[in-house]
């Protein structure tokens, strides 16, 4: 990517963040009441977005050989039962990326 | 924001603190392992300031996405800011041009600390909450440059760091599981986009436009179900994320 290509990028995502942020106040700001089917997916839709975006990183996986799945699995299923059991983001998210990196540049 | 509030509110913000620099850290290691100098980490962490947004940011930088895909994704990460939004409007009422930033600046995690604080007796109310997000905000600054440098110095084998991405995600997902007794969205969303991916394939993430479209039609669709009593008042009280 060029430098302007990675501006625009930049950019068009800092703008894109502060609208959601500031949607609400631009819509509610003046003692309107939200709709409740905005509301309902306010709620409701983040959690479902999480779960996507976690299908998503797993996209690559593939079953032809146990290096393209193994390290992934492993790696996923211990920064869940660290974060079950510890409830640390940093323990969570370190432990698992650090086990995932020696499992594929070592293990694998 | 004086001295006084800056100081009052800096305790308060320790475990933001503590958070902002190690996910900033790993922010910035990325954004060197795929060959990105310091000062583009710096620039992203001051100007998008958003931790889920900036790990999925690194991976469309390194895939070089087109600038629609670069939106949607963007759009679609943040919505959850909305409800954030919504409960702050009585907060920020009143703050005049510090509003602007404090909406720019409304975290999950200034969120989290701004939602459950009270400021100490004798310190100005709307100095200490800015003062709150404008520290936070300095942290994930720092943290994203301090890994940035790192990762450009220290010369490593970077080799599957990407997967602080995935682990951020999971561990969004545990805390939002915990935090919920209904399940029933989270899985219908891993469905949903599963189902996608296995039909159209996993080219350049094209299959989250019909994965996202799926996902809001089934939750309308289950609408009369998932919420329950009329008077039950959702989006309430957001979650830690």
């Amino acid at each position: 990517m060029s430098a302007g290509q990675t501006v625009a990028a930049i950019a068009v995502m800092a703008v894109i963040t502060f609208l959601t942020r500031a949607l609400p106040f631009l819509l509610f700001g003046r003692r309107g009441n939200p709709p409740r089917g905005v509301l309902y997916l306010g709620r409701y839709l983040p959690p479902a977005v999480i779960a996507m975006l976690i299908v998503y990183c797993f996209r690559q996986v593939s079953f032809q050989a146990p290096a393209n799945w193994v390290p992934a699995l492993i790696a996923g299923l211990a920064v869940a039962l660290l974060h079950l059991w510890k409830r640390n983001n940093m323990l969570s998210i370190l432990g698992g990326t650090i086990l995932y990196m020696v499992l594929v540049q070592v293990v694998f | 924001m004086s001295r006084k509030t800056l100081s009052a509110a800096f305790p308060y913000t320790l475990p933001v603190l503590m958070g902002y620099l190690s996910i900033g850290v790993v922010f910035g290691w990325m954004m060197a392992a795929i060959g990105y100098a310091p000062t583009w980490a710096a620039a992203m962490s001051a100007a998008i300031y958003a931790g889920s947004g900036q790990y999925l940011a690194v991976d469309l930088l390194d895939r070089a996405a087109p600038l629609g895909d670069v939106a949607f994704l963007t759009l679609i990460i943040n919505f959850r800011h909305l409800v954030y939004g919504l409960s702050m409007l009585d907060k920020f009422r009143g703050m005049g041009w510090r509003k602007l930033y404090m909406i720019f600046s409304l975290t999950d995690e200034t969120y989290a600390l701004l939602a459950g604080v009270q400021p100490p007796q004798g310190v100005e109310e709307k100095g200490f909450y800015f003062s709150i997000a404008v520290l936070d905000h300095l942290y994930w600054i720092g943290g994203s440059v301090l890994g940035a440098v790192a990762g450009s110095l220290i010369q490593v084998n970077t080799e599957g760091i990407d997967f602080a991405m995935t682990a951020l995600f999971i561990v969004i997902a545990v805390e939002q599981w915990r935090s919920s007794r209904q399940h029933l969205p989270a899985l219908l969303g891993a469905g949903a986009t599963l189902a996608c991916l296995l039909v159209m394939g996993q080219d350049n993430g094209r299959f989250l436009i019909p994965a996202l479209v799926l996902m809001v039609a089934l939750l309308l669709l289950l609408r009369p179900r998932l919420e329950g009593k009329p008077e039950d008042d959702a989006g309430q009280g957001g979650e830690d994320w």
